[in-house]
């Protein structure tokens, strides 16, 4: 089978892929601006094409649960929402890193705090990446800057999901969601007929009974899970890093920049270019695992880094956790909903070199 | 050492009238003298034991007194948060529909933080059996004020009583759920008696065996008592129950399938 090209909305594709994964089931609730992941899905009915369960769920929390139990069968179930939905569920989401479940949730980000606003923003990046929920956790975070990652992370997704048995995040954003790009699908997969040895399927007389549980009441054995879960992290730190180079080789001057931003600073870097200022873009497709041992080997070469986000400057912590002092580090980027215009980005960058 | 002997002559096959049963582990029941949970989990045990269903089934825990339900009965367990277990079991019976699916929750669980995921797995008429234990109090926080605690009665969160005008009223979440078309068998039971025993085992296995129909919720309500958060002995607590909470939760069923006929057939048991 061959790929198949379509012009699809992020969020389309998203749904398009999950079927095509093979995935079992996925659980949702309406958010503006992916509430076409669940559309999509409800209109393609993949329950009689390839058996996927397909719900519209009571609520955010009542979705995320519904992953907790369907992720407790070993299936490869997902969700999607919107900032202030992923708020509601992050306490099913700590309760799945807890319990070390795979599953996806996509969070298609909207401005905040609060209702905030529908139009995109990079503003739950500390969320994400940090944790979110309580305890001592962290999601795989992937960070997709266009129409064909939102369908190839989908995959990816799953796929790191099952291997470290632990929640995956595409944080995503309003206008990556909403945009439509040509994206190549790739042919469907069939459903996995294995049941993970952890799985809850029902007890035969050959295995003894499976727990899915994130309770440990004697702290002894609940701070050797601890252990184990920063063992589990440290090897994602390890093996999982990706990310993308744009025009680093001789460049002076770095941005940093995931998702959409990560667009906009590759026409800066145009910009800058045709103005004789040598950028370059480091753009992370993990936000959890960072890149921070690249981001500081390129500080090296570098003048100044600029880190730009749609947010009040979330990412640049980590950026200057990665530089660890050896150039300035500065953040700029648009918030509210408003997307960063690349000829802002050189201006601010403009604006440093001189003032620096 | 003559009494040892005797005992050992009594301990026969044919003298044995009550044994553990095959379904509960040999963990020490982490509850307090008197309570109901042990009573229940129990008659849960003996129903799967009897139907054959260990490999089928797939029990969700709530959080509560319950929360180490999975240490006592031997089948797959899935832990939820506090009042999502009716969430858990719509995805596990969604994805593996030909599997019995059960949740066990407690008042707070399941009528108060629980209350939406509860009417509205009801409502999808999900085809899950609910155990509701209904004591009137949290329990396992230590005897606070529950969604269920009656009018007047003390708690560490009502001190001078339910206060109803401050405090809201008791729900009663199973007539609430009765009324819901995606319920099938919705009955409100009690273990403090041997008769109540025999008769909750009754309804809870017409429940279990409504399940395998595929035609909706099922949902047993058990009328429990908390001797530790009440300060009663049990004896006294079971009495209390009976006098306070069942003119309040009167037992009975609350819903029964139209199809009597089906209801004979699946049901030839004839005990009590």
């Amino acid at each position: 089978m061959e790929k198949e090209l379509r012009l699809m909305k992020g969020n389309e594709a998203v749904a398009e892929a999950a079927i095509r994964a093979g995935a079992d089931g996925y659980f949702g609730y309406p958010i503006t601006p992916q509430s076409e992941i669940l559309e999509y899905l409800m209109q393609a009915n993949p329950y009689t094409t390839t058996g996927m369960v397909v719900l519209q769920a009571e609520s955010e929390v009542a979705a995320i649960n519904m992953v907790y139990g369907g992720a407790a069968c070993g299936k490869k179930v997902m969700t999607s929402s919107s900032s202030p939905g992923i708020s509601l569920k992050q306490e099913g989401i700590t309760y799945i890193a807890g319990a070390e479940l795979p599953c996806l949730i996509v969070n298609v980000v909207r401005g905040g705090p609060g209702l905030g606003t529908i139009q995109p923003a990079q503003s739950d990046y500390f969320q994400a990446v940090k944790g979110g929920g309580h305890g001592d956790y962290h999601l795989i975070v992937l960070a997709p800057a266009s129409v064909q990652e939102m369908a190839d992370f989908v995959d990816l997704s799953f796929e790191l999901a099952f291997k470290y048995r632990n929640p995956v995040m595409m944080l995503s954003d309003g206008a990556i969601g909403q945009m439509m790009e040509k994206v190549w699908l790739s042919p469907q997969k069939e459903r996995s007929k294995t049941v993970p040895e952890w799985a809850t399927t029902g007890k035969p007389t050959t295995r003894e009974r499976n727990i899915i549980t994130s309770l440990d009441l004697d702290p002894n054995a609940q701070e050797s899970f601890n252990k184990k879960l920063i063992d589990k992290y440290n090897e994602i730190r390890e093996k999982e890093v990706r990310f993308e180079e744009f025009q680093c080789e001789d460049a002076e001057y770095l941005f940093v920049a995931y998702g959409t931003s990560a667009r906009v600073c590759q026409k800066a870097v145009q910009l800058c270019r045709a103005a004789g200022i040598k950028a370059g873009l480091i753009r992370p497709i993990t936000l959890f695992p960072f890149p921070s041992k690249r981001i500081n080997e390129l500080a090296d070469k570098m003048k100044l880094i600029l880190s730009v986000e749609m947010s009040a400057g979330q990412m640049v912590e980590d950026v200057m956790l990665s530089v660890n002092g050896k150039v300035p580090v500065y953040h700029f980027g648009r918030m509210g909903g408003i997307v960063t215009a690349p000829d802002e980005v050189v201006e601010f960058l403009k604006s440093k070199i001189i003032g620096g | 050492m003559a009494e040892a002997t005797g005992i050992k002559e009594i301990i026969k096959p044919e003298n044995l009238v009550y044994k553990k049963t095959k379904i509960m582990t040999d963990n020490v029941l982490s509850y307090c003298p008197g309570c109901g949970h042990g009573t229940t989990h129990r008659i849960l045990a003996e129903i799967i034991d009897e139907e054959g269903l260990q490999s089928q089934t797939i029990g969700i825990c709530p959080v509560g007194c319950s929360v180490l339900l999975y240490n006592f009965l031997d089948i797959d367990w899935q832990e939820a948060a506090h009042g999502r277990a009716p969430a858990l079991a719509t995805a596990v019976k969604r994805l593996l529909p030909d599997r019995f699916v059960f949740t066990y929750q407690g008042d707070g669980d399941l009528a108060a933080i629980g209350t939406a995921e509860t009417i509205h797995a009801c409502n999808r008429g999900e085809n899950i059996l609910i155990i509701f234990i209904n004591n009137g109090i949290y329990g396992m926080t230590g005897g606070q004020m529950a969604p269920t605690t009656l009018p007047g009665m003390k708690s560490s969160t009502s001190p001078y009583g339910r206060d109803v005008k401050l405090m809201g009223n008791p729900l009663k979440m199973t007539d609430i759920v009765a009324t819901l078309p995606g319920t099938y068998y919705v009955t409100r039971q009690s273990v403090h008696t041997p008769a109540n025993v025999r008769k909750t085992k009754k309804a809870m296995k017409k429940a279990v065996q409504y399940q395998k129909l595929n035609k909706g919720t099922c949902f047993v309500e058990i009328v429990s008592n908390c001797p530790s958060n009440w300060k009663m002995t049990p004896v006294e607590s079971n009495k209390w129950m009976e006098e306070n909470m069942l003119p309040y939760y009167p037992l009975g069923d609350l819903k029964v399938p139209a199809e009597e006929t089906t209801q004979k057939t699946i049901n030839p048991e004839k005990n009590d």
